[in-house]
């Protein structure tokens, strides 16, 4: 057991063993440390204005990862190497700082230095080829500029990234790596007392004793909603489990008919298997959210926390997922749809923890669509998030299942819908309508700030639409805007 | 995109040269100070406000004894404990600092604590408790309409006939618009530093308009404004929202601070911030047209009616500037123009980019593409015809247009964006696509420079040249992002000949330049620039007297280059000269002061000249709109813009991109969403969206129109800072223009913002029987 958090500051080991569980790593920077350059935002994770980079040991390489500051708690940098905007230059400017003033990519200057950190974090990401504005674009999701229309930002990421990276941290890696390895000591991490902790257990026996004692601990493995509940709610948060340090709760599963996800797997990490099944899950995936938040945010988190929307959750449902639960030493296994119960509500014991999540893969005969609408395409929430599977035979719709996030109170499967697809014929328009007629009666969607119900239940029916025209046989260039299969490509 | 060769040798050698902005290596190093990073004095405390839980009623009761009681405070203050005048509006005098007796909308600010740690004060604040009589809020402007609620009295502009000549028009069209209200979203939100001296105060804020808090801080403390001074050095983003709305924390930060006697800090969460401060204003137009078979407007009659809020803050202003810009750029030969100032229960409607004059244009240019779908015509031909020309200039505020260039802008765009072509094959693609349609829409932008109140079209500056030969330079404008300061600086080094790096740019203040005017209007380098350089060339005048006579050369033959004097046939350096000047006591200090020509308005007749001159525009959007979902991507933008002749094409460039951008938002993703009982619901980046780099055309060309203003501006350059929000109208009449692909003939009933519902309502409407 140890009684500190410990990370790497500018060579140097800081180590926290008084910490107010809910301090966050910007107001670790801010207040305490008086580093300056790192700037509020919004304190919710969606300008990334406060962007740093967590410089990692993983499977023994170096990884640098970009992170929103305002709601990582500074617990969360355990293990890690903590880089600043203060820490890039050294004398001269850094690349990617040299690029952003000559490419005029700053104006007011406030979102800056979260944008110098996620093109230092791009500037250090394995590059496979010359980049494309696309990826920039899709890199940046998660930084929000105001002044200058972005364009001479990716414009500076290009410039920059046109050579290898090539700076002084890359100077200083092996070093670095020696030192995180001596962090990386596989203990459990309790900082405080009984009453007021923040604890990161390191194997799921510790953590299955640890929440079955403190079953009023919240559990945290990303922080991206968590960390609301303290910037913005003023939550106390007495007792902090993090989930980041627990051994084989990140670990995907890959199999010939199915991918399972652990709890603490990322949406980053998580992408590439998922773009397996499906291209439209790749870009749901990297719809989800900007980079910052798909680098901590888990899968096991987005289901947990229990969102009307959810955005994996439809998606998962539609593809019949399963999910595990463990409370004490004992798991127990049901489908995804099951567990969502009401708003605000699930199907979690007092303290029970997700697993895993066991994602089939599809069948030959299996056709899968997906889509998110919302007002951004980028980094927003969906208003209407629909999923579909359908099996076919010779033509016809065998099975279906169709589930939609932002239609009620949980994700939710359309049963009408459902019903009224099966042995639809895909050529013949006309017998579609029923199934359109059914979702009407699925539903009683609300009005809210992203969407009216009129406009849900038009877009469900639309999207019900574009998939049935799509898996007959319309290529998507003739029916979607963005996110194209023909030219889906696996992101990075 | 390239940037015009930089200019050699030829005069002028700072002025017209892409610089970067004087702060861009501080930006990327992180080393910019803003106020939140200045580094706090001993025993500063941190400050919080509470707000109300309803938008509209009577105060009964305050009880803050939890609040006084919670850890960390130090002080909690209320309308109470103002000394002087609880008043940080602009004009009207009816925005109180803290409400009493009535609260006028959700989050209006009842209270301050200030406590030890900002979290202390900000977990405080949530215990203080209201009882608060409810009554009914009106929310919405058709509600206030009904109810006849305004905040200002109605103000029309009349022009010729508009009756007789509706009544004589070939064709007529009636119709209503919405156009909604957009979040500034300024990176770094309302914050404020308040120091206490021994019987003056230091104001540290983030504000466009130092000089008006100053006297609002004097007002509130019954102290003389020559003793409070503001300072700031850069905002991280304003757009008019930091015009008149950043006074009230600064206030509260200086009553603290003088309740206290110690430093204060206000720093408002985002949420707060976009609960606790006013938006651009949204509108309705409601209209009715005349106009022949060509398509040519006859009579014009439009209604703008706009959301202001609670209370006046800048609508005046503001409505008038959307009546001056109704117009946009047609000729009206009969016009009718009123807008109807209402008040709800809402935060109150202020300054944002364009200051109205944007949602008058929607107006106008919906008009235009109405004319074109009765008529069977394309809206580029109608606009083209409708175009201010020879014998067709007079505004419906009498002004005359005499330096239009859009004729000359619109065929070169037409042609380089090949628009005629692209059209043809846009309607090829429509007839074969069932869910997909592509719309394609070419809008002009025409915009009147000038405060139109008068009297703040002034500016004032001052210079110190230092014995080493450097420069001091202090001015009136504030720097927000938009690159004034640096705009300014190589005005000054141009008329010193001097190196931009000799010019020290210093914080604006309210001890250095009195008096000042907000940097809005887009006016900031006309005035200032002028400014900085009057109090330059009144150094440099005494420089070369002193030459002249030192050397006994006439006067002529001094002239300034390359940080070199040259003086006859002598050479020294610009800091030699100087200090050769100091020696013989000659004054190496001066203020500037400019105020802007020509303009006049007789607000009682509705006519004069309220605009030095006018700044063109016009730009070219493509779209794809899904017709299942309503979901839109803009594809290809280009724009042709007008800067005069350019001060730092970098800069202007930078403004044409992210205005566009910004506008393009405006109209499209970006939606606030009040419930029934006035409750901002879009308070957070979460569910209010502004664009992202996905959202930028992928297809975005830009080019700069050469050519110089025909007025004598400094340098003959044009302001730039609002006019290119107005090209992204473009993107809105592109997206209609889609719409119209499914049900040619029909009027596209699209309002604002074009967001995937309100796309899909209009297909529903133009294909409904």
């Amino acid at each position: 057991m140890r009684n500190e958090i410990r990370f790497l500051r500018c060579g140097h080991e800081v180590r926290l063993d008084n910490l107010n569980p809910m301090l966050t790593l910007l107001d670790y920077l801010r207040l305490q440390e008086r580093a300056l350059g790192t700037k509020e935002g919004c304190a919710e994770g969606d300008c990334g204005a406060c962007t740093v980079v967590l410089r990692k040991l993983v499977d023994g390489h170096l990884v640098y990862q970009p992170v929103n500051a305002c709601i990582l708690l500074a617990g969360q940098a355990d293990g890690s190497d903590v880089i600043a905007v203060d820490d890039l230059a050294d004398g001269t400017l850094h690349p990617v700082q040299q690029a952003m003033v000559e490419q005029h990519g700053s104006q007011c200057g406030f979102c800056t230095p979260g944008f110098v950190m996620a093109l230092f974090a791009l500037y250090h990401a394995p590059r496979r080829g010359e980049l494309e504005r696309t990826q920039v674009n899709d890199w940046i999701a998660g930084n929000l500029c105001r002044c200058t229309g972005y364009r001479p930002i990716v414009d500076a990421a290009l410039a920059a990234c046109a050579q290898p990276a090539q700076d002084q941290f890359a100077a200083q890696e092996p070093e670095i790596a020696r030192r995180l390895a001596t962090l990386a000591d596989g203990q459990d991490v309790f900082v405080g007392d009984a009453d007021r902790f923040f604890a990161a257990p390191a194997s799921v026996a510790a953590l299955a004793e640890l929440y079955a004692r403190h079953p009023v601990a919240v559990l945290v493995a990303g922080a991206t909603d968590v960390g609301l509940w303290i910037t913005k709610q003023l939550r106390d948060l007495a007792k902090i489990i993090w989930l980041g340090r627990v051994r084989g709760l990140d670990l995907v599963r890959d199999e010939p008919d199915a991918v399972t996800f652990g709890a603490t797997v990322t949406h980053q990490d998580a992408m590439a298997h998922l773009a397996a099944i499906d291209p439209d899950l790749a870009a749901l995936m990297r719809r989800f959210a900007g980079r910052q938040v798909r680098t901590v945010g888990t899968i096991g988190g987005n289901i947990a926390n229990g969102s009307p929307i959810g955005d994996t959750p439809p998606a998962l449902i539609a593809l019949a997922s399963t999910l595990t639960l463990q409370r004490g030493e004992q798991t127990r296994t049901l489908p995804l749809e099951d567990f969502f119960i009401a708003y605000d509500k699930q199907d979690r014991q007092p303290g029970e923890f997700v697993r895993s999540v066991r994602v089939p893969k599809l069948g030959a005969n299996d056709r899968f669509r997906c889509y998110k609408i919302s007002k951004r395409f980028d980094s927003d929430i969906s208003a209407v998030m629909g999923a579909f599977r359908f099996t076919l035979d010779r033509g016809h719709i065998a099975s279906a299942r169709v589930a939609f996030g932002g239609m009620a109170a949980t994700p939710r499967r359309a049963g009408g819908a459902e019903a009224a697809l099966l042995g639809v014929a895909l050529s013949d328009q006309a017998s579609w309508s029923r199934a359109f007629a059914a979702l009407e009666s699925d539903f009683s969607p609300i009005d809210d700030q992203r969407a009216s119900a009129q406009y849900r239940r038009d877009a469900a029916r639309g999207l019900l639409r574009k998939a049935l025209a799509e898996v007959a046989g319309a290529p998507s260039a003739h029916t979607r805007v963005v996110d194209r299969r023909e030219d889906a490509s696996v992101a990075s | 995109m390239s940037l015009p060769d930089a200019k050699v040798d030829t005069a002028p050698r700072t002025v017209g040269i892409a610089t970067k902005h004087d702060s861009a290596i501080r930006h990327v190093c992180g080393t910019a100070v803003y106020v939140d990073d200045i580094r706090e004095p001993e025993g500063t405390l941190h400050l919080a406000v509470g707000g109300a839980s309803l938008a509209h009623g009577r105060i009964k009761s305050i009880d803050l004894a939890a609040v006084r009681a919670a850890p960390g405070v130090v002080a909690v203050l209320t309308a109470a404990d103002i000394p002087g005048r609880n008043d940080a509006s602009p004009v009207a005098g009816d925005d109180p600092i803290f409400a009493h007796n009535t609260i006028e909308f959700h989050q209006q600010v009842v209270f301050a604590v200030a406590a030890q740690t900002r979290d202390a004060a900000r977990r405080a604040a949530l215990l203080g408790k209201f009882e608060i009589e409810p009554e009914r809020p009106l929310v919405t402007v058709d509600q206030a309409l009904d109810a006849g609620s305004h905040i200002l009295p109605e103000y029309t502009f009349v022009k010729g006939e508009p009756a007789a000549a509706l009544a004589a028009s070939a064709h007529r069209l009636s119709g209503t618009l919405r156009i909604g209200g957009q979040e500034h979203f300024y990176l770094e939100g309302q914050v404020a530093l308040a120091v206490p001296g021994e019987d003056d105060m230091l104001v540290y804020s983030s504000t466009q308009h130092p000089s008006e808090l100053q006297n609002i801080v004097a007002h509130m403390l019954n102290l003389p404004a020559a003793a409070v001074n503001v300072e700031v050095r850069r905002m991280g983003g304003a757009f008019g929202g930091k015009e008149s709305q950043a006074a009230q924390w600064a206030a509260i930060a200086a009553l603290a601070a003088h309740h206290t006697r110690r430093p204060c800090k206000i720093r408002l969460d985002r949420d707060d911030d976009m609960s606790m401060t006013g938006k651009r204003h949204d509108f309705r137009a409601d209209y009715t047209a005349g106009f022949d078979g060509d398509g040519r407007i006859t009579a014009f009659d439009v209604n703008l009616a706009s959301r202001c809020g609670y209370s006046a803050d800048l609508s005046a202003s503001i409505n008038d500037r959307a009546m001056f810009h109704a117009d946009n750029a047609y000729y009206l030969p009969a016009a009718r123009i009123v807008t109807k100032r209402t008040k709800t229960h809402t935060v109150s409607n202020t300054a944002f980019r364009g200051f109205g004059g944007p949602q008058g244009m929607m107006a106008g240019e919906r008009l235009i593409d109405d004319i074109a779908w009765s008529l069977g015509l394309d809206p580029l031909d109608v606009r083209k015809r409708n175009i201010y020309g020879e014998g067709r200039d007079r505004t419906p505020y009498g002004m005359r247009v005499t330096d239009n260039i859009l004729p000359e802008l619109i065929e070169t765009l037409e042609r380089t964006s090949d628009y005629r072509a692209r059209r043809r094959e846009i309607a090829a693609f429509n007839a074969e696509n069932d869910y997909l349609k592509r719309g394609i829409a070419l809008t002009p932008v025409k915009f009147g420079i000038s405060f139109t109140t008068g009297h703040l079209n002034q500016a004032g500056a001052l210079v110190h040249v230092y014995q080493d030969g450097s420069v001091h330079l202090n001015h009136g404008g504030t720097e927000m992002g938009q690159g004034l300061f640096v705009k300014v600086a190589q005005v000054v080094a141009e008329e010193f000949g001097i190196d931009l790096e000799n010019v020290k740019i210093t914080p604006t203040s309210t001890g250095k330049v009195p008096n000042t005017s907000p940097t809005a209007a887009s006016s900031g380098s006309d005035m200032n620039g002028m400014a900085a350089r009057a109090a330059a060339a009144t150094i440099k005048a005494r420089l070369i007297e002193f030459a002249a006579a030192k050397f006994a050369i006439a006067p002529e033959l001094v002239s300034f280059r390359d940080d070199q004097v040259f003086a006859g046939n002598r050479v020294l350096t610009f800091s030699q000269l100087i200090r050769e000047a100091y020696l013989a006591r000659i004054s190496l200090s001066s203020t500037g002061f400019y105020r802007t020509p020509k303009i006049h308005w007789d607000a009682a007749r509705a006519t004069g000249h309220p605009f030095f001159y006018f700044a063109y525009g016009t730009a070219c959007s493509e779209v794809i709109i899904d017709t299942l979902t309503g979901e839109m991507k803009v594809l290809r933008v280009d724009i042709l813009h007008d800067v005069g002749r350019s001060l730092n094409p970098a800069v202007d460039i930078g403004q044409i991109e992210g205005g566009f951008v910004q506008g393009m938002g405006w109209l499209t993703c970006e939606e606030l969403v009040f419930d029934s009982q006035g409750r901002l619901l879009t308070h957070a980046p979460s569910t209010y969206k502004i664009p992202c780099a996905s959202d930028v055309p992928p297809d975005f060309r830009i080019a700069l129109y050469d050519g110089a203003n025909r007025e004598d501006t400094i340098y003959h350059s044009k302001a730039v800072g609002e006019p290119p929000l107005m090209l992204a109208i473009s993107v809105f009449a592109a997206i209609a223009d889609a719409i119209h692909a499914l049900a040619p003939g029909k009027r596209v009933p699209l309002d604002a913002p074009a967001t995937p519902e309100s796309i899909l309502h209009a297909i529903h409407k133009v294909t409904q029987h």
